[in-house]
């Protein structure tokens, strides 16, 4: 399937201002983009059902399976958090439920959440699907280890469902599992269910490598012809971002989680100072609990953009492609998910605040904490630009951005109290840090994760998805997120503390029973409200309108392929040639309000392209 | 048009809430009252940029929505626009980080005539110390903590002597008077937190950590572990009473130091071998 491609479509040249200055002189063929400077590569093709939809190295299939994985991972975090809110507001029916339960819920809905569902379902699922569709590659360059990405993943998980059955149970230190406590007794699950955490994040990260690998390659390295790295979709920035971020930050969680391990089976002293346990002296001494915190910090912190801005990407995309407008401050938009992730790196110590660290270290991370806002709050703006004079659809996809962007930029703005250093002395470990990272890293990453699954699944199904059921998804999810985490900030004024199992009749709680009886149901409406997704996936497959060719009259090259679905490959006989960026929507002169990115100038001369 | 007025109300109902909501700080009952206010300063230019964005974004909704005979706008950069949001941006973050940071260096730095007070932290409770007549609190180790030592003081440090062990869970504070909070703890991580105080820091084992504060009123407080410290942690509480000069002074008298503690075990273990020998 070599791609010789002889310019047998040659225009004269007509106009040269539309051309792309990267050539540095005018070529006098106005769509001449530079010929392929490497082959192809040749993809195997699976010949059995097992190649072709278990052991798969189809890169779209292997999205997929990351992605029903994550799914499964996240419904399981949500009936912990459906068990934590009921131990909360309404005790007297949780009777079943012990401190130990209550805590190792925390902490297995915590770290599901960030690292197998969020983490899992952005770069392995639509990484996996979208990179190669959307940077005009047939596949991921390493196909056979994205395969074994994957299933390293699947591992991962398996030994972290497997804690819920060993005696003791999972553990409950908390998902930022800091020692001393979490290898000692008086922490639930310090015993066979801290290894098995320890484990299944090590196997995570190894199976993250692998993808990630191949996802920062590809778009380096297996772009079609014309794609410069400035005419890539946002998405893809998004992605590749945080790909290099997490291939930087993953590292030393894996230490961490290697030296917690060695603390605890072989009684080393990493992190273990001399410690005084039921009035005898433990064999540990010397180590340092902060060590830990840095190291964890040095990840975690990352790890929220990880997140972060896949999702800033693919809402970006979104609104655009909706609103027919391009986005507005495209270099702009890029250099600020690059800033963003650079500094991403100097942010971590403001989780610690307050955990003994050398107080001096305050002055420098509010400074970089705050300094990261200032890019981030030029994204927001953008996004509010794209809508402005736009010609905005308000379909289901639509509500999920504009829902991202009412959460995020409430979530925030409460970050910029947490991280002005004295300002977060009262509200850490507070119910305002749990309302303000629900907000701006689970509810508004979800809401672009709603809207990206409304938006992609003709792609990947070939079928609409029934519009009035997703409106009713998106409005329950949305107000009732919302009632859930808004009034929560108002706890933490108070001063409740987070990660308490019940209150007694602390004064600072009982004004606030009323509040968390509201905040349960608000959380068990929500969640049932999911279910509604899955009910519509159902049906759709099963009788659903069958989708046109790019339903939504996109720019990408995802919606050009020569089947819908794409099949592998992807891109039939010829890959495609990119002349101009994705967000040419609405150009003055065009029949159409959208040009392709695969549509040559010479075909769309009369037009006004600003930027290509 | 329906999405517009549900998002515009949701904006709204925000405010109200902020407005009337019963839920609010407690009474702040030390010297960060810097800190509340740099909260609601941030609450203003945070909030009113939060409701600026919405509102926008609505406007955008209702007089943007989709029809068929119109056109977008084709406009794919505005450097000027940019960089006018760019600079203010900067500026209103800078603002508000600028308090922030004096009030830190107020934080970190510990007033000259601060009372010590060493809070030993363990899985699930607190004590507490307090220096002696000389003013200097001994020196201590974990492996010398037992029943007679509490606190692990080195016996051989004469600072030690005359600390003032007090065997419970409450700490009384002189009123107006700064303390600096000496954190320790012999297992895991704690947090000494009495939220009307607003200041906290964590106990770390291995480490000494600090914090200040000048207690302003008068009233029995509840202390909460605020750092998750096991399957104890919802329980661990302790209490502060604040008192006036002379009130404290009482109580401190009423106070066993390290030396008569060590003498008050020793006579009891005289007596328990007397008894054992009959």
């Amino acid at each position: 399937m070599s791609d010789e491609y002889d310019n047998n479509k040659s225009y004269q040249a007509q106009s040269s201002e539309v051309m792309d200055g990267s050539t540095g002189s005018v070529n006098p063929d106005i769509d001449y983009v530079r010929p392929a400077e490497v082959g192809e590569q040749d993809l195997y093709h699976g010949h059995s059902f097992i190649e072709k939809w278990v052991f798969c190295q189809d890169a779209k299939v292997i999205g997929v399976q990351y992605f029903l994985t994550a799914v499964f991972t996240g419904i399981v975090g949500l009936i912990l958090s459906w068990l934590m809110r009921l131990q909360l507001g309404f005790p007297e029916l949780a009777g079943f439920m012990t401190a130990e339960h209550y805590y190792q819920f925390v902490t297995m809905h915590g770290m599901i959440m960030v690292v197998y569902f969020l983490t899992a379902l952005f770069l392995g699922g639509f990484g996996n699907y979208l990179i190669p569709l959307m940077v005009g590659a047939r596949d991921m360059v390493f196909p056979y280890v994205n395969m074994l990405s994957f299933w390293m993943f699947f591992v991962a998980v398996a030994v972290l469902m497997a804690s819920f059955f060993v005696p003791g149970g999972p553990t409950g230190a908390g998902w930022t599992l800091y020692p001393p406590q979490t290898i000692l007794e008086g922490t639930p699950g310090s015993g066979m269910g801290i290894l098995l955490m320890l484990i299944s994040l090590s196997l995570f990260v190894i199976g993250f490598t692998m993808g990630g690998l191949n996802y920062m390659i590809t778009i380096l390295q297996a772009r079609t012809r014309g794609m410069t790295l400035m005419r890539m979709p946002l998405t893809v920035w998004g992605i590749f971002t945080a790909t290099v971020l997490a291939m930087l930050a993953f590292p030393a969680l894996l230490v961490s989680a290697i030296m917690m391990t060695l603390d605890k089976v072989l009684q080393t002293s990493f992190f273990m100072p001399t410690i005084l346990k039921a009035g005898e002296v433990l064999e540990y001494g010397g180590g340092s609990p902060i060590l830990f915190q840095h190291l964890f910090w040095f990840f975690g912190h990352p790890e929220v953009y990880i997140v972060a801005l896949p999702a800033f990407g693919i809402v970006s995309d979104l609104i655009s492609v909706h609103a027919r407008k391009n986005i507005f401050g495209y270099r702009m938009m890029v250099w600020a998910i690059v800033g963003i992730g650079g500094l991403s790196f100097f942010v971590w110590a403001h989780h610690m605040y307050v955990s003994g660290m050398n107080p001096w270290f305050g002055f420098f991370f509010a400074t970089t904490t705050l300094i990261i806002a200032v890019p981030t709050a030029m994204k927001v703006y953008n996004w509010i630009l794209t809508l402005w004079r736009g010609n905005i659809r308000i379909n289901t996809v639509m509500l999920w951005c504009l829902g991202f962007i009412v959460t995020f930029v409430n979530g925030g703005i409460t970050g910029i109290f947490l991280g002005n250093v004295s300002v977060d002395v009262p509200l850490s470990d507070t119910y305002f840090v749990i309302a303000h990272f629900h907000m701006v890293m689970g509810i508004a990453p979800l809401m672009v994760i709603m809207g990206a699954v409304y938006h992609w699944f003709p792609l990947v199904a070939g079928k609409m998805l029934h519009e009035g059921l997703g409106k009713w998804h998106f409005w329950i999810t949305f107000l009732g997120a919302y009632s859930i985490y808004f009034p929560m900030h108002y706890l933490g004024f108070i001063g409740v503390p987070r990660r308490y199992f019940e209150m007694y009749d602390s004064p600072y709680m009982t004004s606030a029973v009323g509040m968390n009886e509201f905040i349960s149901i608000a959380a068990f409406i929500v969640g049932a409200a999911q279910f509604i997704l899955v009910f519509n996936i159902i049906k759709t497959l099963k009788t659903g309108k069958k989708a046109e060719q790019n339903p939504w009259k996109a720019n990408s090259l995802e919606w050009y392929t020569s089947t819908v679905p794409p099949e592998h490959g992807n891109f039939g006989e010829r890959l495609p040639v990119v002349h101009r960026w994705p967000y040419d929507f609405s150009v003055p002169g065009a029949k159409d309000d959208f040009i392709p990115q695969t549509t040559a100038p010479s075909e769309v001369i009369h037009t006004e392209v600003e930027k290509t | 048009m329906h999405a517009g007025i549900i998002f515009l109300l949701v904006i709204i109902g925000s405010v109200l809430f902020h407005v009337f909501t019963p839920w609010y700080w407690t009474d702040i009952a030390s010297n960060w009252g810097g800190m509340d206010d740099t909260i609601t300063l941030t609450f203003w230019v945070g909030g009113g940029v939060f409701v600026a964005v919405c509102l926008f974004m609505i406007y955008c909704v209702f007089r943007y929505s989709h029809k068929e005979d119109r056109r977008a706008e084709y406009k794919p950069e505005d450097k000027k626009l940019e960089k006018i949001l760019t600079w203010a941006t900067t500026l209103g973050v800078a603002a508000l980080l600028a308090p922030g940071l004096i009030i830190w260096n107020q934080y970190v730095n510990v007033p000259k005539n601060a009372i010590e007070v060493d809070v030993m932290a363990w899985q699930w409770g607190w004590q507490y110390r307090l220096p002696g007549a000389d003013g200097k609190l001994g020196t201590t180790q974990v492996r010398n903590i037992a029943d007679n030592n509490p606190f692990g003081i080195n016996p051989d440090d004469p600072f030690g002597r005359d600390d003032i062990m007090v065997e419970s869970d409450v700490i009384n504070l002189e009123n107006n008077r700064p303390v600096k909070i000496l954190l320790r703890s012999v297992d895991v991580l704690h947090n000494w937190y009495v939220p009307q105080f607003r200041a906290k820091m964590d106990a770390v084992p291995g480490t000494v950590t600090f914090y200040w504060f000048e207690p302003n009123k008068v009233g029995e407080y509840e202390v909460l572990c605020a750092e998750y410290c096991g399957v104890g942690h919802y329980a661990m509480r302790g209490g502060v009473e604040v008192q006036d000069k002379a009130d404290y002074e009482v109580w401190l008298s009423e106070q066993e130091t390290f030396e008569e503690l060590s003498a008050r075990y020793e006579k009891l273990n005289v007596d328990g071998n007397k008894l054992a020998k009959k």
